[in-house]
């Protein structure tokens, strides 16, 4: 089996994870598409890092490991306080930012 | 047999910009663990002050040296300090105290901008008793600190690696900070949630751009890739690909159209002082990047990205303008304003000009400083209930009817910033317009500069319904919220509606405070006059200093 074709499933999950987040409605949801996302490409790194010979994608990918993990603790930090605030984390529900007309 | 260990030479020298603010950062979190409740606010704002201060300092006492030499590459080319770098770190710097300033800054009742337990939910018995325990939250310091970190090393990086986690130290307390506005609670959560999934979807795309570009290239640093990109490998769409993905993520962070639709939702829901910091110093970092990404990376594809760049620049000149024109929240039509400015950066990033990163960056100086100054001004303007207490910020346009001539300064401060926006002669935004259209015609891309004038004749439109507005109102001021007094209709029929201020139960006010934020207004009113008057010593500075070191 050719490396290719491991850049094609990184691709493929890449692709699959933007669906995620672009379709789905539950911010955890799309939360999880975006980390999909991210481990898609840890994959196309090291494959590409395998190719080359080298070992910077190697050293990347564990770097967005770690960012990944930080940008976990945030999201679900946020996702969790709207949760309390409203018993709901459909993104449709997070609607009140909009332009104001003036009554006058 | 194991190579011996070499430790790698550092020098300290020029990072001491980014270690005073980052330094800074980790000391304000353990100070907020240690220190007794009372002594953190004063303690944390003189640690910023200070941080951001001796940041600007380093970056003065670097100017010379890397004049003379045109710069260093520190941590094995990770991080280059030049010019553009230089002139950003001070840039930021600047724009992070005057923040900093605007924060810190409290109503007579001793209330700043921030809720006073963000972990406590809106409404909860929590929340109260932490209100009338009198808490206050202080974690925005080191928040913002780490942010500007961030900033820092975001546009002086010199590898793809340094540059995501760059990005990421930028975003992620920014996402937390949108979130922690004292009134308007919900609003302000949803617009950090709304921020943090763009926000992440964005640095996917573009880690997944990185990845498909060190997949063509075989390298991660700017060098390296720049030295692959010319020779025909039968990588190229990789290459293409992975660029426009990579840029999708730096467009994200400027709010550029197609990439814009969380600015208005973010910008209306933080806190004002935080949107005013992140609408004017991430963009001064993110354009940083772009110009390094453009001009020293990718230069030799430069003709492929043409089409991709000159979209991005039109669109967000023409959809920000007129998405601003019919807004009637000032902090959105601020936000599709700030819209348009990124594609008139853009223009002069599209130029591919020798002149373009020295107009970039003092458009963004000009910019940055309304932009604060201009935020600081919506944070003063409160609504205030019949009891006299104060509460949310007056926002909607109808509320800011007549308040130039009850409030003749700070209306002053703020026509003044709206006309920088606009770029009208004798203010800063003019001369930094002038700057990117001039460089836009050098470069051969006169077509971009038309559009812009055209595009910011067009905004002009936007802004002086806001100076009408707040110097000859048409009708007396309305309330946002729909809440008519009865006192209305009487003095109505006893023909007295222009003049008459029925009783209501709010009215609109600057609020008087402890006069931090009026600090910062007069600085940025100030330096916008001043570089609208005597653009020439520091567009000469900056544009002596403005090569790129590869």
């Amino acid at each position: 089996m050719s490396l290719m074709s491991y850049v094609v499933l990184a691709a493929v999950l890449f692709a699959v994870g933007t669906t995620t987040v672009l379709v789905r409605r539950n911010a955890i949801i799309a939360f999880m598409g975006i980390e999909l996302m991210l481990n898609a490409t840890n994959l196309a790194l090291v494959t590409f890092a395998r190719m080359h010979g080298n070992l910077s994608g190697q050293v990347l990918a564990f770097f967005v490991m770690v960012v990944a993990a930080a940008e976990v603790v945030v999201g679900l930090a946020i996702i969790v306080a709207i949760f309390r605030a409203r018993r709901s984390v459909s993104v449709d529900d997070v609607n009140l930012l909009k332009d104001v007309r003036d009554p006058a | 047999m194991i190579p011996e260990f070499v430790t790698p030479t550092v020098e300290w020298a020029p990072l001491t910009p980014v270690l005073f603010v980052l330094g800074a950062a980790v000391v304000g979190v353990l100070l907020e663990a240690f220190l007794p409740a009372g002594l953190r606010r004063p303690v944390q704002i003189g640690l910023s002050l200070l941080a951001t201060g001796g940041a600007l300092i380093a970056v003065a006492v670097l100017w010379g040296p890397v004049m003379d030499t045109g710069g260093y590459d520190v941590l094995g080319g990770s991080l280059i300090v030049d010019g553009p770098t230089l002139v950003a770190q001070g840039l930021i710097a600047l724009l992070a105290m005057l923040s900093v300033l605007v924060m810190a800054d409290r109503t007579a009742a001793k209330e700043d901008a921030f809720a006073p337990m963000v972990s406590a939910s809106p409404g909860s018995d929590y929340e109260r008793l932490a209100l009338r325990r009198g808490m206050q939250q202080t974690e925005v310091y080191p928040l913002l600190l780490f942010a500007t970190g961030g900033m820092l090393i975001f546009g002086s990086t010199g590898d793809l690696l340094t540059m995501f986690v760059a990005l990421e130290v930028l975003s992620l307390p920014l996402y937390l900070l949108a979130g922690m506005a004292r009134r308007r609670r919900l609003q302000s959560q949803e617009a950090s949630l709304k921020y943090f999934l763009l926000g992440a979807f964005a640095s996917a795309l573009f880690i997944f751009g990185v990845a498909l570009i060190y997949g063509a290239t075989g390298s991660i640093s700017f060098s390296g890739i720049a030295a692959a990109v010319p020779t025909p490998t039968g990588t190229e769409p990789l290459l293409l690909a992975g660029a426009v993905l990579l840029l999708t993520g730096l467009f994200f962070k400027v709010g550029a159209v197609p990439f814009h639709l969380w600015a208005p939702d973010v910008y209306q829901g933080a806190p004002t002082p935080i949107t005013g910091f992140m609408a004017a110093a991430t963009k001064v970092a993110a354009f940083l990047a772009i110009l390094r990404v453009v001009y020293v990376m990718l230069y030799g594809l430069g003709w492929e990205l043409t089409a991709v760049l000159w979209t991005v620049t039109i669109a967000s000149m023409l959809v920000g303008t007129v998405a601003a024109l019919v807004q009637n929240d000032i902090k959105r039509l601020l936000a599709y304003s700030s819209v348009a400015h990124a594609g008139f950066v853009l223009v002069g990033v599209t130029a591919l000009d020798v002149r373009g990163p020295s107009s970039v960056l003092f458009y963004l100086l000009a910019y940055g400083l309304a932009t604060v100054g201009a935020f600081a001004v919506i944070s003063l303007v409160r609504e205030r209930s019949a009891s006299g207490g104060v509460t949310a910020e007056a926002t909607s346009l109808g509320q800011w009817s007549g308040l130039g001539r009850e409030h003749p300064v700070i209306g002053a401060a703020f026509v003044l910033f709206l006309l920088s926006f606009a770029g009208i002669p004798l203010t800063a935004g003019f001369v930094g317009k002038f700057a990117v259209f001039s460089a836009a015609v050098s470069g051969d891309a006169w077509p971009l500069a038309l559009i812009g004038v055209l595009a910011s004749a067009a905004a002009a439109f936007a802004y002086v319904k806001v100076i009408v507005a707040m110097y000859f109102p048409t009708t007396e001021r309305t309330q946002g919220d729909g809440e008519e007094s009865e006192a209305a209709p009487t003095s109505g029929a006893a023909g007295t509606t222009l003049v008459a201020a029925p009783a209501r139960t709010t009215t609109v006010t600057v609020v008087r405070t402890e006069g931090w934020a009026t600090v910062a207004i007069g600085v940025s009113a100030i330096l916008t006059v001043l570089l609208g008057v005597l653009p020439g010593p520091v567009l000469d500075a900056i544009e002596q200093i403005s090569l790129f070191l590869l």
